[in-house]
């Protein structure tokens, strides 16, 4: 009966979201008020029926209902209760359903929040969303209903696959959909503001907060995934460039732009069309995205589902989304007004600087992905990009990205000096000679010579941002207590930023770290045995049977020493799941500061008294994580502005200029 | 500055980072690129000592652990070819006698040294590579047929 109520409550919230699209596009082009006020109570009466059937679903999981066919799939009576309620997500129609839900709650928050908006704005804004969710509601619907029943109902289901039964994994869909999903109300107040013909600093205030957040929980979501690959072994490493990463990374990069240029918009009324571009952009990313993981056409190590019906409906809707909205942009933006001039050297044109980049970098990741696509697809041959090619093709443009990411910030807004600015950098210039100069020493001449070039670019990020937050609040120039004062008065969006930047810093001297001093050692391992790896010993103490919930494993323990003192006990598993007959590998990790020290337990040897071990040292890794959390805890910190709080955005030219007086250089 | 000698510079800097994005990629391209044999198609193709990755079925019997402990040694077959594999390290979870594989890696000496095994999908799954390799020498059964399951991540 509850599998069939939420059903019910889909095809509702389908003809809801047709409520909530056609009549307030109507409503707000004959200026017809009733109508477009539709738009509210059908954007808040989509997200509820949607939770309700989501809420059926969960419902099913969690009582093994294995009369449904998503139950039997991919769930079992034994499974942790965790896994049954993140379960839900971990397959195809359920993680449909819970796109849909992130975009529901997002179009929700847009009718509730969104008081101030004027009237067409906000009508249009929800009739969009309305849109996106007629499409995704017609797709679960046609394609993926999660609600089939079977009959007779089996006894039991086939478990989730084991792989997706880890803490790591059971929350990275969510912090990912909300991301891309996220992007679609950059998306949907392009799409309107092309329809009113009009983008003002007012039009980006609102469009920031919610670039801003779905670009925070996209950056969450990503480092998730890297971490859960990192940890389990086999996966590929922190990051693979592997079709359905890259999937994810692509919408990131736009963001990203999106959310700089956007900036440009707010404070100086310029860059209006290239903005909105980039948010039509960004969102078709996102589509493209589920596309590729959802069609199944990738060689990806990910792409399971394959199903031609589904990819042909995503493929359909991306035509229809991007064709539709860049038709619109073709059409409209011309007529849009250009704002403010500027300089080359100006911290406008850093962040056109800024966005080139960052949408070069989106050119080079897409068309890596999509390659071996279009060979394979044009009979031309099998073939895989991997790592060397992104690595020749990202990086030259990356670098370049950061070290401009660190000036930029000095420059003030039409017209700056370039000079003055990077004599303001002189302590991050010290800096990086420090840091590269050490690095030198140490390693004397160990790993290539990009490692080098990696540890002063991550040198620079951090150390300049950290300046330009000292320059902001006049630290040294001015007493110890004034610069306090200031620090506390300097808008959060300010705050947000350095922790971003400082941040960025921090990941790229993780990435540089386990890239070029990773050592590993592989060897036949019998209790009693030593293995010594970067100094440190690993004492191989035996292996015990271990009883789980749905699974089975031999569970070794490692001790491990250094210069004779004891630093830890890892105890890595090798677990049997009898339902899927598989085995995963559980790593044990033991992270310090600077380091991780892993270690993985395989096969028996063929006489069984050994074990493959394969031991890893990870030098400075952790901080890949730290700066990603880092980087989202920025844009959260960004999100608390004052002026995306109480400032109800009015519309008028320079909408910025009257924040704090006090800081030398306008936020961001 | 008028807005016209802006745009100029502007749609100017685009083109350059296009063009160099384009010209980065297809430099890349061609050291970089990646390609797939069958064992079959190993036969009448020149490989040298490119990298490449080889697909197939791991032959039924052929899974030989070397003195060593950590090297495996096994063949690679599509059923109507077969190669000599050898890989040092820990084979991955799904790896076994009779599944699909991937094996990145170059030829030495008439054997395959793999650098890297990828078995990365759950037992009822085969790579697309594999699948296609097989369909070419007319033994492919669909695995999806026996199978109720599939495994996802995004």
């Amino acid at each position: 009966m509850i599998p069939e109520l939420g059903h019910y409550a889909l095809v509702l919230a389908l003809f809801v979201a047709l409520v909530q699209s056609v009549p307030p596009l109507v409503g707000a082009a004959t200026r017809n008020g009733a109508w477009m006020n539709v738009a509210v109570p059908a954007a808040i009466a989509q997200m509820l029926l949607v939770l309700l059937a989501y809420a059926a679903l969960t419902w099913a999981h969690v009582v093994s209902d294995f009369s449904v066919l998503n139950v039997v799939q991919n769930s079992h009576s034994a499974k942790p209760m965790l896994y049954k309620v993140s379960g839900v997500w971990g397959n195809h129609e359920g993680s449909m359903m819970l796109w849909i839900v992130m975009l529901t709650i997002f179009g929700a928050a847009v009718a509730v929040f969104g008081r101030n908006l004027p009237p067409t704005l906000k009508a249009r804004v929800l009739a969009v969303q309305g849109l996106i969710g007629v499409g995704f509601l017609l797709f679960i619907l046609i394609t993926s209903n999660p609600f089939i029943r079977v009959i007779p109902a089996p006894l039991d289901g086939n478990d989730l696959n084991p792989l997706l039964q880890d803490p790591g994994l059971a929350f990275h869909p969510p912090f990912l959909y909300a991301g891309y999903v996220g992007f679609s109300m950059a998306f949907s107040f392009a799409v309107a503001a092309l329809i009113e013909g009009r983008v003002d600093p007012a039009w980006a205030r609102w469009v920031r907060p919610w670039t801003l957040a779905a670009w925070s929980t996209l950056t969450m979501g990503i480092a998730m995934g890297s971490w859960w690959a990192y940890y389990e072994l086999g996966w590929g490493g922190w990051w693979y460039w592997d079709p359905v990463e890259n999937a994810s990374f692509m919408p990131w990069l736009a963001g990203t732009a999106l959310l700089h240029s956007a900036i440009v918009v707010e404070k100086r009324d310029a860059l209006k069309s290239w903005t909105i571009l980039l948010a039509i952009v960004t969102f078709s990313l996102s589509l493209m995205g589920t596309f590729l993981v959802r069609s199944g056409i990738l060689t990806s190590v990910h792409a399971f589902a394959v199903d031609p019906k589904r990819g042909i409906f995503i493929l359909v809707l991306l035509a229809i989304a991007t064709g539709g909205s860049l038709l619109l942009y073709s059409l409209r933006a011309p007529s849009l007004k250009a704002g403010g001039l500027f300089a080359p050297i100006s911290r406008e044109g850093a962040l056109v600087l800024n966005n080139l980049l960052l949408s070069t970098a989106t050119a080079t990741v897409f068309i890596g992905t999509l390659y071996p696509l279009f060979l394979d697809i044009m009979k031309l041959g099998k073939v895989s990009v991997g790592a060397p090619f992104f690595n020749a093709t990202f990086l030259p443009v990356a670098i370049p990205m950061v070290i401009a990411m660190v000036v930029g910030p000095f420059l003030s807004w039409k017209r700056a000096d370039l000079g003055s600015a990077l004599t303001r950098l002189w302590v991050a210039g010290v800096a990086v000679v420090a840091a590269v100069a050490v690095t030198a020493y140490v390693k004397a001449g160990s790993g290539p010579l990009l490692a080098l070039v990696g540890i002063g670019i991550a040198a620079w990020a951090f150390v300049g941002s950290l300046v330009e937050f000292a320059d902001r609040i006049a630290l040294f120039r001015t007493s110890f207590r004034n610069s306090w004062n200031r620090a506390v008065h300097l808008p959060r969006s300010a705050w947000g930023m350095t922790i971003a930047h400082a941040c960025v810093g921090l990941s790229i001297l993780g990435m540089t770290g386990t890239s070029a001093w990773q050592t590993e050692s592989i060897s036949a391992m019998k209790p009693g045995d030593r293995a010594s790896v970067a100094g440190y010993e690993f004492r191989f103490d035996g292996v015990g049977l271990v009883d789980g919930p749905n699974f089975k494993a031999e569970r070794g323990t490692f001790t491990v020493t250094k210069d004779g003192r004891q630093i830890a006990t890892l105890e890595p598993e090798r677990r049997s799941y009898s339902t899927t007959r598989m085995t995963t590998t559980e790593s044990a990790i033991h992270t310090t500061v600077f380091s991780d020290l892993y270690v993985a337990l395989g096969d028996p040897t063929q006489n069984g008294t050994a074990w493959i071990v394969r031991i890893y040292h990870h030098p400075l890794v952790p901080w890949i994580w730290i700066g990603g959390i880092g980087m989202m805890l920025g844009g959260l910190v960004s999100l608390t502005d004052r002026r995306f709080r109480i400032g109800a955005p009015e519309r008028r030219r320079m909408a910025g200029k009257t924040g704090d007086k006090s800081a030398p250089l306008p936020a961001e | 500055m008028t807005r016209k000698k802006r745009r100029l510079y502007m749609l100017g800097l685009a083109l350059l980072g296009l063009g160099s994005a384009t010209a980065l990629a297809l430099t890349a391209f061609q050291d970089n690129i990646v390609f797939f044999y069958s064992p079959s198609q190993l036969q009448t193709q020149q490989v040298g000592d490119r990298n490449f990755r080889l697909g197939g079925l791991v032959e039924e019997g052929s899974v030989q652990k070397q003195p060593d402990g950590v090297t495996t040694a096994f063949r690679v077959t599509d059923t109507a070819n077969t190669v000599s594999v050898r890989y040092r390290g820990q084979l991955p979870d799904l790896f076994r006698e009779g599944q699909g594989v991937v094996a990145e890696g170059r030829m030495t000496g008439g054997v395959f040294v793999a650098r890297e095994v990828l078995a990365k999908h759950d037992e009822n799954y085969m790579p697309p590579e594999v699948s296609e390799a097989l369909k070419q020498a007319g033994v492919y059964k669909n695995p999806a047929e026996s199978a109720t399951k599939t495994a996802k991540k995004e």
